[in-house]
């Protein structure tokens, strides 16, 4: 059974006054995330992440398609005790104080209240927010809530933790604490399905991740395997400045430093290039294939329809 | 169900406990109830029936107030400051949302009356110095006005269901006003004829009926109200209400909470 499993989702959204205009804001969306898994649901702004979402939360409907969460419908309120969901920039009733907040998302989970008060402390103590007491959250800053939040989303222990932007609003000692604690989660075997554009921390922690630009899927995958499939360039450097009329369009840039030219070449045209290189007496001094990142698969992905239309 | 249900009923109605917009009103009907008896001084003789009509108008007046102010921003607030994202990934099934939030406010509104009564009584003690049996037939005015308020309250929740806070106050205070005079509608149709007649006739009956709801120049007046009228006018407000929740609730489900 998989996690979460979504086929042909689409959203549309009808705009303008007089003449309505449908403008699409998923387009046939299909995604499977194993249990387990920490995936990573990558996008620039307005790419279709939040708005995937809330269609699973049943915030807003879907204009056709279906999904499943641990294999029921995503529309079953049933299975919402199995999930726990943190909204981008979320906002809270700020008349509550932390406890009582907590305390009133566990009685619409449906916990009994003798649990309810065993949960509270605890989940607290692991988003870092023990010492709070009963101070409104009016009072709170943004990290704070971000880190209410959090709470929310896992003190029911649910399965499956949808987080959109977790980091969003976090000091540095903020984004690092978020990722230990999404960390742990995955350890614990839950399924963590998390929105971002922050590379680095989808990078760290994910293992599949998929990138979606203006509501499309434009790729998907294990993370070290998408990093590899964009590196596919070597640097080169040899000694010998003459030399580099001869390869000069063999080459995606060069630097000459002195005597020495540092040199980047596509793994295609890097036989070719040495073999030139030979042929005009220069000494090499190395080659080093260059490792893509996530960065570089993003913007391959997300760049690449743009490119086509062009 | 239930415990979802009574959770977001005590949340709503802790959210206006909380909220000094409401204590300022509760003081200022206090005030007003406790400078009754300075109108009794003005018209000697009619002090009892001044305070009456001045307190029960004032009770029914600031329980629509509140209802409208703090109704119409039941839903439109939880929508536009996205509180309702994380009450919906829990499993809480819109219609829930909607009632729990109902009732919450009817609470609210019952609480604030009782309060007001009690105030009320005290300057009736205070003008009459002692309270007399047909004192107590001033409780069906006042059990009228909650009546008035569940329908108020279904009301503003419906609009608050699918316009913004302005227009919902708007549509709400209409509605109140037209109500309230929703005999006269009644009296205009008959003596109406052809597409007015029955469109005067139409409105009239669509409006909630909140003159059949306004006892208070009887109970002043120490006329007594019948049990027929007290079973039909629950009965009414039931019905009226449920209808109107079930409208809200229908809208509600086919909204996306953008």
């Amino acid at each position: 059974m998989h996690a979460i499993e979504i086929r042909g989702l689409s959203k549309e959204y009808s705009v303008g006054f007089w003449k309505k205009k449908l403008r699409p804001a998923l387009k046939s969306l299909d995604l499977t995330v194993e249990e387990g898994e920490a995936f990573g649901f990558l996008g620039p702004n307005g790419a279709g992440k939040t708005t995937t979402l809330k269609i699973l939360m049943g915030i807003i409907l879907p204009t056709s398609g279906s999904a499943t969460i641990l294999g029921k419908d995503f529309r079953d309120p049933d299975i919402k005790v199995k999930i726990g969901f943190l909204p981008e920039q979320p906002y809270f009733y700020d008349y509550l104080s932390a406890p009582e907040l907590l305390d009133y998302y566990l009685q619409l989970s449906g916990v009994e209240a003798a649990e309810r008060s065993k949960k509270i402390g605890p989940v607290l103590d692991r988003v870092g927010l023990s010492d709070v007491g009963n101070k409104q959250l009016r009072k709170f800053s943004k990290g704070m809530l971000q880190r209410v939040g959090i709470a929310q989303a896992i003190i029911h222990d649910p399965e499956v933790v949808f987080l959109d932007e977790p980091m969003s609003g976090l000091d540095p000692l903020g984004r690092h604490e978020v990722r230990e604690l999404i960390q742990g989660l995955k350890d614990e075997g839950k399924t963590v399905f998390f929105s971002t554009h922050i590379l680095s921390d989808a990078e760290a922690l994910c293992d599949r991740v998929a990138v979606i630009h203006k509501g499309e899927l434009r790729g998907i995958g294990v993370v070290n395997d998408l990093r590899s499939s964009s590196a596919e360039k070597s640097e080169v450097i040899w000694e010998g400045a003459q030399a580099l009329p001869a390869v000069k369009d063999l080459l995606s840039e060069s630097h000459i430093t002195g005597k020495t030219v540092r040199a980047v070449v596509n793994s295609a045209d890097l036989d070719r290039t040495l073999e030139r290189l030979r042929q005009q007496h220069a000494r090499l001094v190395s080659v080093t294939p260059l490792h893509g990142t996530l960065e570089d698969y993003f913007l391959a992905k997300t760049t690449e329809q743009e490119v086509v239309n062009q | 169900m239930t415990s979802r249900l009574s959770a977001i009923t005590l949340n709503t109605f802790r959210e206006a406990v909380r909220d000094r917009v409401l204590y300022n009103l509760i003081i200022f009907v206090l005030l007003l109830v406790a400078s009754a008896p300075l109108f009794g001084q003005i018209s000697i003789g009619l002090e009892r029936l001044i305070l009456v009509n001045v307190g029960l108008s004032s009770i029914s007046l600031f329980g629509v107030i509140i209802a409208i102010f703090v109704g119409i921003g039941l839903v439109s607030k939880e929508i536009e400051k996205k509180t309702l994202y994380t009450i919906l990934s829990h499993p809480v099934r819109r219609w829930e949302f909607i009632v729990g939030k109902y009732c919450g406010l009817l609470l609210t509104l019952v609480v604030n009356t009782a309060l007001m009564t009690v105030g009320f009584y005290i300057a009736l003690l205070a003008t009459a110095h002692s309270l007399h049996r047909t004192d107590a037939l001033l409780l069906v005015a006042i059990y009228f006005i909650i009546l008035q308020l569940m329908i108020m309250v279904a009301l503003t929740l419906l609009f608050s269901a699918f316009s913004s806070p302005i227009f919902s106050a708007i549509f709400a205070f209409a509605l109140f006003v037209i109500g309230t005079f929703g005999e006269d509608l009644k009296n205009f149709a008959a003596m109406s004829q052809g597409a007015t007649k029955w469109l005067s006739l139409g409105v009239a009956y669509i409006v909630p009926n909140f003159a059949s709801l306004n006892i208070i120049s009887q109970a002043a007046h120490d006329q007594p109200v019948t049990g027929g009228l007290v079973l039909m006018n629950t009965l009414y407000a039931l019905l009226y209400s449920v209808a109107v929740t079930t409208a809200a609730v229908l809208i509600f489900e086919r909204r996306n909470l953008k």
